[in-house]
This record gives C-alpha cells, structure tokens and sequence, in this order.
C-alpha cells in the first residue's frame, strides 16, 4: 500500500470554456495500454457524449466564433502560438497521456508531441499571410475595384483520426480556427485521453472558450448528428468509406462542405504535406466585392 | 409645336405625374442576323456529330413564339458512356500537352466566338428568350471573354496554387441551366480545359441549341477529339452523366434542390463536386445611396435577364426613411421597360424560357398576393402568344412571405423595409441561401462593413449583376461551395500533387 | 478642420441626394444601344430639328453672319417638310438684328449675357445686358451661372445672381447655364440644378454648357439633370426645361438624347418649349439625316452649307 494514495483525475470534455461530463451521464472506461484490449489499470471514465451534446458544443462554437473571427489575424496568430507554447511547457504530461492511452511508446508520442507543437507555431504563422496567398484583387474588365477575400465557414465539425491521436487532432483543428472558424472535435474514439488533457491545456491558454469544443464518445453515436446538424458549415474528417458516405449524405441536405480523408494510415502526419495554405483553403469562403471607381 | 415662353405658369396638375405615354414609339428594330441553325442537331461525341444511340430526338421552341426551331438528339445511357469513352481516351493526351499549346486551343476558340458572335447571340435569343442586346452585349461577348482569360492561365498554372503542384483531375461531367447557355458552358469549359481536364458536358434540354453551335467552333479550332464533348437531355440524362464512374469531378450549376440530389448521389465516391445553386440575394439601400443609380440598379438586378438569374437581387431592402421614395422611382422606372419580342433590339425584359417557368413564377406571385402583399405591374402590353410575365414589384412584404424566401426566378421583386444597420444585415443574412448581395450607400466604410457581414459569396456595392472571367462567382451556405472564375475557379478543376 | 464650404455642401447633398458616376454612366450606355428606326427615326430627327437653338457666338460674327443665320433658322432645308428651328441664339449686341430678321416667324431670338462666357463681370453690368437685350427684342436670355461662387459653397449668392437675373428678365425665359465641366462631378451637376431651378420660373430652363468649354454636353451630364429636373417636377410641380449645349454634332447623338428625355422625362418633355439642343453644326447633319431617311440614299456633305468646304 503506497504512502501517499494518488488524486485520480475525472476526465471531462471541454466544451464552451468549461469542463462537462456527457449530458446524458454515461461514460466509457478507457484502460492503460487503450480502450480495446481493457487488461490494463482504469485511465479513466471518458464522457461518452451524445448528440445533445453535440448540438451544446455546436451553440458554444456559434457563440464563441463571431467574436474569433473579428479578432485580428495578428491576435488570432498570437493564440494559436500561446497554445504552442502551452503544449510545449506541459509536453511530458501530455507524452505520458499518450503512452498512457497506448497510442505510441515514450519515444513515439515525444516526437509526436514536438510536431504538434511545430504545427501550432506553424499555422500561428499563417494568421497573416493565408489571405494574401489565397486571396486578390481582380482586374476586372470595367470601372470597378474588385477584390476576393477568404472568410471563414462558420462551425467546422472535426472527426479526428485513430492515428496519431494528438497529432492528427491538432493538424485538424490548427488549419480550421486560424482563418476565425470554431469548431467541434470528435476524438479519436480508440484513443481519447489526450483530447482529455488537450482541453486542460486549451484552458490554460489564451483561446477564447468555445472556439474549440472536444467531445469524446462513440462515432456510430456522433456522426449521424455532425452530418446533419445544418449549423456546422463544414466537416474535416478522417474516416472509412462507409463514414465518408454517411456524411456525404446527411451534408446534402444543407449542402455541407465535407473534406473527407480516408482512415487506415492514409495520412502521414508527421509529414510536411500534412500542413500547407490549402488546407486553410478547405474551409474557408471566398467572398468578391465590386465597388465603382468614380467620383 | 411652338415654343412657349413661362406664360404656362400654374398649369400644372395638382399631382404632377409623368406620361409614359405613346408619343413617340420605337418601330420594330429586329436583329437580322443568320443564327443558321440547322434543322436537327446530333450529340457531339469525340470530335464528330453523332447520332444518338437512343434514336430519339426532342424539338427545342422558341419561348418567344413557341415555335419549333430545332431538333436536337437525346442521349440515353449509352450515349452518355460514349462521351465519357471519348473523353477519357483524349484525357491522356490533352493533360500532357504543354500548357502553352492547350491555351492556344482556348485562344482560338475565344477568337471563333468573337467572329460569329451576332449569329450567336441570335441563335442564343431565339433558343432562349433573352433579349438580343443582352445576348449580344453581355452572354456571347463574356463566353468569348472567358475563354480568352483561361486561355493564358494554362500555361502559367504554376503561379495560381503557390507552394505546390496542381494537375488536372481527369474527366469532368458538367450540367448547365437554362438561364445563361452559352456564357455558363464557358465558365465551366474553359478553366477545365486550362487545367488539362477534359469535359462532358450536358446543356439544359429547353437550351441545348449554342453548345451544339459552338460544337462547330470546336471543330474549327481543330480541339482534340473528345476533349469536349456534348450530350443533351433532361434529368435523365443528366443523372446518368452524374452518377457515371468515369467522372472525376462534377460541377454543376442549376437550383438547390437538384444540388442536393447531386451531392447524395455522389455521396461515398471519390468525386470532386462544385456546385453553384439558387439564391434569394438581398439588395439594400440605405437613404443615403444615390438614389437614381440605386433604383437603377435594383432594376438591373432583378429585370436582367426576365429575372432568371441565380444571384438576382430578389429581395429589395430598403431604408424606412427613403422606401416611400424609392418605391415610387422604382415603380416609374419599370414603366418604361419594354417587354416583348426578344429579337427586337429595343427589348429590355423577353420571353420567360419556358411553360414550366412561366407557371412556376405565376403560381408564387399568386401566393403573394393571396398573402396581403400589394403587387404592381408595370404598364406594358405584353405580346399574345409566348410565355411572358409583366415586371413586378410587391411590397407590404414580410420575411415569412413565400415570395421572400423562395427563389422565383423570374421578374419579380419582393420589398422588405429596415431601419438600422443591423436589421439590414439580419434581415439579408436570414435565408439559406447565400449566393450574392448588392449594398447602396454613399459611406465608404459602411460598404465595407456590410460587405464583412453579409454572408454571401459576391457583394455589388453601388452596383449589381456584374461579373467578369477574372472575378470569382460563387456562394456561401446553401447557395452551392466552389467558385467559378479568376484563380480560385481555376482552381477548383485540379488537384494539389 | 472642415471648411463652412464643405459643410454647406454637405448639407445641400443630404437635401437632393447624390450621384454615382459609374451608375449614370452605366444608365446612358443603355440609351444609346436604342435603336431607331423608319418613322420612328424620322420623327425623332424632325422634332429635334425643331428644338434647335441655332446658335453662332463667335468674336467674329457680324449683322451679316446673324442674317444668314436667320434664314437657316426659318428654313433650314429646300425640303418644306422641315420645320423651322427653335430660336437662334446669338451675342446681346446682335438681338436688335435678328429680331427684324425673324420678325414674322415663331422662332425666338435668344441672347447669351450677363458677360458670357465667363460670367466674370459685375452684377450689375451683367443685369444690364439682360435689359438691353430684352429691350432689343429677345425672347429668352441665356445667362451663365457664377461657378466661383458656388464652388465656394457661397450658395445663396449663386442664387440672388440667378433671381436678379431673372428679375431682369421681364418675360423673356431664360436659360441658366451651368458651365457642368467647370463644376467638376456628377454632385455638383446635380446641386447646381437644383440651386437654379429653385429660383427660375415654370418655363425657364437649366443648360449644360457656354460650350466654349472642353466636355460639355454629354449624356451622362444631360442625365444627371434631366433627373434633377423630374425629381424637382413631381416634389413642386414646376416644369423646367432642359438645354445640351456643345459638342452634339450629329444626328444620331441628337437621338440619343432625345431617348434619354423620352424614357427619363416622358412625353410631356419631347417639344421644344421644354427642351433644346444648343447647336450649330448638328442642324446640318439632322437635315442630312432626314434627306437620308426620306430618299434612302446617303448624301454627300457638299449640299449642306456649313460642310460645304469639305473634302
């Protein structure tokens, strides 16, 4: 018997800024060594979110996103690096989370966590600069000034990979609020402690609560909802085809953008073409404005 | 008439009143030219005219009169894979030759169009009911104008994606609307091609008539067999040329609804899709605009073309302090629209395209009404046979009014009033769709800031209904995804390596 | 710091509203794609024959050059289907001769004064050519407004000028001119119309132009206060005719205009007591037209007495 018996951490969501358990008060234990082969010691109950949470996080993101958006890209640079910054002073705990998970060994979830701080500071870097890559002035053939400016989505609805839990959570959701989208994540539903200890870590940092809302549960629960739901304006998931098509389908009746990557190590996170300008590109709008010259 | 000198002081009516009256009347001024539209068109299938394996063919009328003008061939499934075949096996070529030589395929045809461009306009306004001078100064000179835009991307597609590699997609199935035959078969043609993508291309079946003609130009400027190819029908057809496995990517332009069945058609494929559907834009004056140029343009945004517009200004909002004004000007100005026969060169508002729409406009004006809303036509004869529709204008509208939600398509405009900024934005962002937005004032920063809150894909400020090949054109929300013209459409028809 | 000129323009553009360049711009592009044809066109050339203030203002004219100009003014073609034009407009000191001139006809002697071109002259030397032109016999008086003036904002200044003026007129109409190029934008065009017109009488006229200054009569110049002029109708009731002056020089601008007023002013504003061309060269071309539509061949410019030097 130990001396000193442990504080064991109840895991919960992070949605609107605050800390929640499912609405429907379920939950799903996740064992050492990840939730499929339960053998080892209890990580934790995770909330085992439903659609009404969903539909909580989705009003959180549609609060929170008209304020993000208007912010300066300047500001909205600076956060995005404060919670680089954040990942990198906690960087062990959230590698332990990650071998806790069963996600990787010590050494694996090390170099995942390290590019995870990378693609923050990577996409900080992009606040500025994405529409001037993206966007332009158009040389009309008339007396008009004309330009195109890329303006976010609305509420982008993430499904994160199994892969690279981390890694491929942040890749999702660093492109999608760094043009001023909120967005709602779904988990990796094999591996979702780190999410868990992601939103301790948002918490701390200067992201304005709601701009990312991360939900844990079960995706045959979720993704029914995150297809139809009409107020999320577009959907970045990695998915297997039958995922894929079910989104693709619930997204019709609200003409959905919906970029779905295929599961199964499809993605190589780790690599530099798992970040870039397009992937900003993927969720946002253009917008063209005509003005006359004249006086 | 002798000139009188200020003797008729306090002649006047007590009400003045200006008088549209008959005094000096336009004599017919047809356009003459020869569409030379020949009498029965087959499916342009790699590089030849061919007739359809389904044997069958449909009659194409002219809105204006409802008479037969042509025939053109209706491609059944077969005919469909026989486009796809040949664009396929052109595909390999067409994507490997040098950027430099498949721009100067777009040059050339840009330069066809230009030549015939009278013999298109009139074959266009015949087939479709627009008026000549739009047909003429606006839809054939803007088809050649975007394929003159496309033609010197296509080998400079490396400054258009900046940081990576884009390549073409592979073949790409394009469905096109009624509204705009012509000029939308080039917006979807031209970037496709600049890219190296090679097309099957279905027109609208009551407007098949100019990509069947242009099949000719594409002979002309000797294009790779099967680089385009042209397959007509009606929803049949074009639910096969969707739903064929051979297509990389679709693009369509056309209503919502169809967007939708589209969307769930090619749900669970690895199919690109853009999608450029209907819209209900708001056009709002504040009392500061100039007035005349706002009513003008609220005129333009709605009459343009019988009102078969995607991005119309359909829903007039006007500041309270100035709607009274407004409406009065408004309902001047469309007195003096000349509706009638399309091929007269004097025609501002022509023949609505086809029974079906005509029925549709009528049955959703009549919902106005039976709603409180006051309606007023304008005060024009309309000709006895053919499909035509008055200019229209309700007000006493409210935002639950059917004809303030629901795309008529048609030249018919519903005025909602406002009193703030705010109102104005809710009221303008308060529909599924999003496609465009016009904004009239005479602050600077005012048009800025409604052109950051209104959630619509273009914004007119101080003007309307303009586009340009060089300027992107598409929508927000339910209004479609995918842009068509300047970088961002070209864009859309390739893929990052 | 805003200038009190500025703040007066400001006020004076909340009242009447403002113009957008590329709009009217856009707006009178659309007139000119009518097209006019047979009867149509010929009515069209005839009635704007009939609204010609055939004008001659040049250092050199003479009692003899007037009295050539009466003639034309009375018969501007052999062909007696043509109509006698408007009214000949001419220098103050010629009134008194063209007046015996036209004695016997409808046409009116109209006189520029108050100092034209530039206006640049004192008050009350400029009234006074107003009376000794109208003493002289003129019908109508064609002033220029004092653009210096206004430019300053100095609006009512602008208007005691136009309304002595206007005293000084008696019953001779009188036509103001606003020099549009010298008043720089679309808004100007605009305020100055109104200035005038809320000072002038029913009958009076606003003109574009002395046309002794480069842009003058253009279609979107005319629009903008062909417009002024229906706004200000139906909120008083006073009808205030229209004047282009300079730079109309053929026949088909003659209808584009015409067009404009057809579709902007309506009926009641396509006769010569509530429109006119300010012309000198166009009379020719209109005739020339006419015997064009009328014989269907194209004539040579040597039959038609001005353009009788060409090649």
């Amino acid at each position: 018997m130990p001396s000193r018996l442990p504080v064991t951490k109840t895991p919960k969501v992070y949605v609107g800024g605050q800390f929640i358990r499912s609405e429907s008060g379920r939950v799903f234990p996740v064992r050492e060594g990840g939730n499929k082969n339960g053998s080892g010691a209890l990580l934790g109950n995770i909330p085992q979110c439903t659609r009404k949470d969903l539909r909580n996080a989705v009003e959180a993101a549609a609060k929170a996103g008209a304020d993000w958006a208007k912010r300066t890209p300047y500001n909205r640079g600076q956060i995005i690096y404060r919670l680089g910054e954040m990942l990198e002073a906690r960087s062990g705990e959230m590698a332990d989370a990650i071998v806790l998970s069963g996600a990787g060994t010590k050494a694996a979830a090390t170099k995942e966590v390290a590019a995870s701080v990378d693609r923050l500071i990577y996409y900080a870097g992009w606040a500025d600069k994405y529409e001037q890559v993206l966007g332009n002035t158009n040389p009309v053939a008339g007396p008009f000034f004309n330009f195109t400016v890329a303006e976010p989505m609305g509420i982008v609805g993430i499904i994160a990979d199994d892969e690279a839990p981390l890694l491929g959570l942040i890749s999702q959701i660093a492109p999608v609020i760094v043009s001023g989208n909120s967005c709602v994540a779904l988990a990796s539903e094999q591996y979702p402690y780190p999410a868990i200890v992601l939103g301790e870590m948002l918490a701390t940092s200067d992201l304005p609560g709601g701009v990312v809302n991360l939900l844990t549960g079960f995706r045959k629960e979720m993704l029914p909802t995150f297809a139809t739901h009409t107020h999320i304006r577009g959907i970045s998931a990695v998915v297997n085809n039958s995922e894929k098509k079910e989104l693709q389908l619930g997204a019709a009746d609200s003409i959905k953008r919906v970029r779905a990557k295929v599961s199964g190590g499809d993605v190589d996170w780790m690599a530099d073409r798992a970040q870039g300008a397009y992937e900003i590109r993927d969720f946002i709008e253009f917008k063209t404005t005509w003005h006359p010259i004249g006086a | 008439m002798t000139s009188t000198r200020p003797v008729s002081r306090g002649g006047s009516p007590s009400v003045p009143e200006l008088i549209f009256g008959d005094l000096w009347q336009y004599d017919p001024a047809p356009e003459t030219a020869d569409p030379r539209i020949k009498l029965r068109y087959d499916l342009f299938i790699g590089g030849k005219f061919v007739a359809p394996k389904s044997g069958k063919y449909f009659s194409s009328i002219n809105p204006a009169n409802e008479q037969i003008i042509t025939e053109i061939a209706l491609a059944n499934k077969n005919d469909v894979d026989a486009a796809y075949s040949a664009a396929a096996k052109a595909f390999t070529s067409w994507s490997k030759l040098p950027g430099r030589e498949r721009g100067k395929y777009l040059y050339r045809i840009a330069r066809l169009i230009q030549d015939r461009a009278r013999e298109f306009a009139v074959a266009e306004t015949m087939d479709g009911g627009k008026p000549i001078k739009e047909s003429r100064d606006f839809d054939i000179p803007m088809a050649a104008a975007h394929f003159f835009y496309h033609a010197g991307w296509a080998d400079k597609l490396e400054y258009a994606v900046p940081g990576a590699n884009i390549i073409p997609l592979g073949v790409v199935g394009q469905v096109i609307p009624w509204n705009f035959p012509l000029l939308m078969l080039a917006w979807k043609i031209a970037p496709a091609l600049a890219m190296g993508n090679t097309v099957v291309l279905k027109p609208a079946e009551t407007t098949s008539l100019t990509a069947l003609k242009l099949g000719e130009i594409l002979q002309e400027a000797e294009l790779p067999p099967g680089v385009v190819n042209f397959i007509c029908g009606a929803g049949e057809t074009g639910a096969a040329l969707v739903a064929h496995p051979t297509a990389a990517k679709i693009a369509f332009t056309g209503s919502t609804d169809v967007g939708k069945i589209i969307m769930r058609q090619l749900a669970g494929t690895d199919k690109k899709l853009t999608l450029e559907l209907g819209g209900k834009a708001a056009n709002i004056v504040f009392d500061d605009s100039p007035v005349d140029q706002a009513v003008e343009g609220v005129v333009n945004g709605i009459f343009f073309n019988q009102g078969h517009v995607c991005c119309a200004g359909s829903r007039l909002l006007v500041q309270e302090s100035i709607a009274e004004l407004f409406v009065e000007k408004l309902k001047r100005r469309i007195d003096v629209l000349r509706v009638g026969n399309p091929l007269d060169k004097n025609t501002d508002v022509g023949a609505i395209n086809s029974r079906d729409q005509l029925d549709k406009i009528c049955e959703l004006v009549d919902s106005g009404t039976a709603g409180g809303a006051e309606m007023y036509q304008s005060k024009c004869d309309l000709p006895t046979t053919g499909f035509y529709f008055k200019p229209t204008i309700f007000t006493g509208v409210t935002q639950s009014h059917r004809i303030a939600k629901e795309e008529i398509f048609g030249p018919v405009l519903s005025i909602l009033t406002f009193r703030t900024l705010e109102e104005a934005v809710e009221k303008a962002n308060n529909t599924a769709f999003g496609l465009s937005a016009g904004v009239w004032t005479d602050k600077g920063s005012r048009i800025l800031k409604m052109s950051t809150l209104l959630k619509a894909g273009v914004v007119w400020a101080n003007t309307f209904n303009k586009f340009d090949p060089s300027s992107p054109f598409g929508g927000y929300k339910e209004s479609g995804f995918g842009r068509e013209g300047g970088r961002q459409g070209l864009m859309d028809y390739g893929k990052i390596a | 710091m805003a200038s009190p000129s500025r703040s007066r323009f400001g006020k004076l553009f909340d009242e009447i509203g403002t113009v957008d360049q590329v709009g009217i711009d856009e707006r009178v592009a659309k007139f000119t794609t009518r097209s006019i044809k047979k009867g149509s066109k010929l009515w069209g050339l005839k009635t704007a024959v009939t609204m010609v203030d055939l004008t001659t203002l040049e250092g050199k004219d003479t009692p003899g050059k007037v009295a050539s100009l009466c003639q034309k003014a009375r018969r501007p073609s052999s062909d007696p289907d043509v109509p006698p034009v408007a009214a000949v407009c001419i220098y103050s000191f010629l009134v008194k001769y063209a007046r015996q001139w036209l004695a016997d006809t409808p046409i009116k002697v109209a006189s520029v004064a108050t100092a034209f071109p530039s206006g640049q002259a004192p008050l009350e030397t400029r009234l006074e050519e107003v009376r000794m032109a109208v003493g002289d016999g003129a019908d109508e008086i064609d002033m220029v407004i004092n653009r210096g003036l206004f430019l300053a904002g100095e609006f009512q200044a602008v208007q005691d000028e136009i309304a002595a003026v206007v005293e000084a007129c008696g019953d001779a109409a009188l036509k103001v001119i606003l020099e549009v190029s010298e008043l720089e934008t679309f808004d100007n065009i605009r305020a100055a119309s109104f200035l005038a017109m809320q000072v002038i009488r029913e009958g009076d006229f606003i003109k574009t132009s002395t046309g002794k200054a480069s842009g003058s009569a253009t279609l979107a110049n005319n629009q903008v206060m062909l417009e002024a002029i229906r706004d200000f109708y139906l909120a008083t009731g006073k009808a205030i005719g229209m004047k282009p002056a300079g730079g109309i020089k053929n026949s088909k601008m003659a209808l584009h205009f015409l067009v404009a007023v057809k579709e902007t002013l309506g009926d009641a504003w396509l006769n010569n007591s509530r429109y006119r061309f300010g012309a000198s060269s166009l009379l020719n071309d209109l005739v020339r037209a006419i015997d064009k539509e009328k014989s269907g061949a194209y004539q040579a410019p040597y039959y038609y007495t001005e353009a009788a030097e060409s090649y």
